[in-house]
């Protein structure tokens, strides 16, 4: 299957919870919460964000806190894929719980700039800037995360348990 | 085997486990905080309604109301009320309200972290366990979620790194300068999806509380787990406190680590996370004269009855620096108890020290909050940015004794220069 195209957003290394998704405001409902993303780097950055946008980041993206807002919120502004070069744990399985495709690719930061367009081979393991031709690759998801993430995260789970137990 | 392949095979009935072997394991203690209330809305989400939400074990569930207490909003007042109402609609057994203080230093003091257990918490520092030589760590509250109603979770069993701290720490360094030390020379993902064994004769020698700031740091190492072995401080601490029986694991002698890094005690000085990263250490002393406008001792990194006392013995026949904020806040009711009996409250207040009340809010930015360009060094886990405040606040990461050192002088400072 599967190439997914779209918009590169640049991030650094160590990008925390806390500037995901600041932790004075974690108390608002999640339509208030999308208005404070990344807002530590900028204060507007919400409104620059586009559904399909792929975030590139660098090294212990998500680090801190087990917030799993801060993965809530980032899927409900359209953004599916995180390519970083490593991911921390707890940001890691939100991401399987909640649906969203982690891509921990050694040497992709490198390879773009914000902006850039950004295509991803996720059966093949391999992340393209189209632009400059350039690539990275990445080993594909596999074992239970996998089998999570195709289900649609873990809500389906909890709803069919539950209701099979009921 | 090490303690966590130990721990995550006898819960996921194997003999034995492997490093990237994914299990399925059964969960020994769950924990909840104040986002509890998050489990009423993925409840809604998934169109689940609460009577068919079925605790696996009301028995090894833990909810507590700890982040936002006192609540500071209409809106966080709101969230509380909806964790009560759910917790008493599904049942919740053991549910501590706002009284007895943070998550973890409560799990700690009611035994219901213990020797070998496998905890999840729906807290990044759920890895405070470790120093109960249980596995503990941190998820979010969908998978929580799942936990509450089927009792299991899969896991990737990690690699574990070994750190052996040797020798005799000096005066007034402390286990919080040996973690800091250990995020700035190795860096803030040196465990990043591994569990980490604490070990070594300084670890033997510190106390439990010392341990416990480890253990709670250790996920700032991006760790998965901050293991440390029962010994008899360990277990005192238990016997004291439960007639409960527990069985302390310890890892094999063959054990196999991922790596191996050997720290000399002897050598370490008190250390300082700069803005904005924990792995952004220096030596106090070479950011001596940073002028600060608060000092904090508080969080489920801090706030114990040794912090407690350090500060207080320090602060006996001095004063806080004048214009500067210095708050401590015990970390539990239980701890806030010990310290008045040990005549410690009196003398924090005697010196200018405000006392909060038992709750996370000093290190999460819901009491004591910074404004733009003000400076603080705290006692607690984290100095994101943003995070007691202002983004164009500061945090500095210290030891109980750098921090109240750095109160008094009004401007960062190395304890060994008020001593």
């Amino acid at each position: 299957m599967a190439t997914v195209n779209g918009r590169v957003r640049k991030f650094e290394d160590n990008i925390d919870t806390d500037t995901i998704t600041p932790g004075n405001i974690l108390h608002l409902p999640m339509e208030e919460l999308k208005q404070h993303v990344f807002s530590p780097v900028s204060a507007d950055y919400y409104k620059t964000i586009q559904p399909g946008d792929i975030i590139v980041a660098g090294h212990n993206f998500g680090c801190g806190s087990s917030r799993e807002q801060a993965t809530a919120v980032v899927k409900e502004l359209g953004i599916a894929y995180i390519v970083c070069e490593s991911m921390a744990r707890i940001y890691f399985r939100n991401c399987i719980a909640l649906g969203v495709y982690p891509i921990m690719s050694p040497g992709a930061s490198g390879i773009f700039s914000e902006g850039d367009p950004i295509s991803i081979d996720l059966d093949g393991g391999k992340v393209v800037n189209p632009k400059t031709k350039e690539s990275t690759q990445f080993e594909p998801l596999s074992g239970t995360p996998k089998e999570i993430l195709d289900s649609g995260g873990i809500l389906p789970l909890i709803k069919k348990i539950a209701k099979a137990s009921a | 085997m090490t303690i966590v392949e130990k721990i995550l095979a006898r819960a996921s009935g194997n003999t034995s486990v492997a490093p990237h072997q994914y299990v399925t394991a059964r969960i020994d203690v769950a924990m909840m905080p104040e986002n509890f209330r998050l489990v009423k809305t993925i409840l809604d989400k998934a169109g689940i309604k609460e009577e068919e939400f079925k605790i696996w074990d009301p028995d090894k569930l833990f909810v507590l109301l700890d982040h936002r207490v006192p609540p500071f909003s209409v809106e966080t007042a709101e969230n509380q009320k909806i964790s009560r109402q759910l917790a008493s609609k599904i049942g919740v057994k053991n549910f501590y309200d706002v009284f007895p203080g943070v998550c973890h230093q409560v799990m700690i003091d009611k035994i219901h972290a213990y020797p070998g257990a496998l905890i999840v918490g729906a807290d990044s520092h759920t890895t405070t366990y470790g120093a109960m030589n249980a596995a503990a760590t941190g998820i979010g509250a969908s998978e929580m979620v799942y936990v509450i109603l089927t009792g299991e979770l899969w896991f990737r069993v990690p690699e574990t790194i070994k750190f052996v701290v040797d020798g005799e720490l000096p005066d007034h360094v402390s286990s919080k300068d040996i973690i800091l030390y250990v995020a700035g020379k190795y860096g803030t993902d040196v465990a990043q999806y591994k569990a980490i064994e604490w070990t070594g004769t300084a670890v033997d020698e510190m106390s439990l509380d010392a341990r416990l700031t480890m253990g709670n740091m250790s996920v700032e190492l991006g760790a998965k787990f901050g293991l440390f072995k029962a010994d008899e401080k360990t277990m005192d601490f238990v016997v004291s406190r439960t007639d409960k029986k527990f069985e302390p694991v310890e890892p094999d002698a063959d054990a196999r680590y991922a790596e191996t890094h050997t720290i000399k005690a002897a050598d370490l000085e008190p250390q300082l996370a700069l803005p904005h990263s924990v792995g952004n250490v220096k030596s106090a002393a070479d950011a001596k004269g940073i002028k600060i406008d608060q000092a904090v001792i508080a969080s489920c990194c801090h706030g114990r009855i040794e912090d407690l006392q350090i500060a207080a013995d320090m602060l006996t026949g001095k004063k806080v620096f004048p214009g500067v904020r210095f708050y401590v806040a015990p970390a539990s009711y239980d701890v806030y108890r010990e310290a008045i009996d040990q005549g410690l409250i009196g003398k924090l207040i005697d010196a200018g020290v405000m006392i909060g009340n038992p709750s996370c809010g000093f290190c999460t930015g819901f009491q004591g909050v910074l404004t733009k360009g003000e400076k603080c060094i705290a006692a607690v886990p984290r100095n994101f940015k943003g995070r007691m405040g202002s983004p164009d606040a500061e945090i500095y990461l210290a030891s109980a004794a750098t921090v109240t050192a750095s109160a008094i002088k009004g401007e960062i400072t190395d304890p060994r220069e008020v001593m």
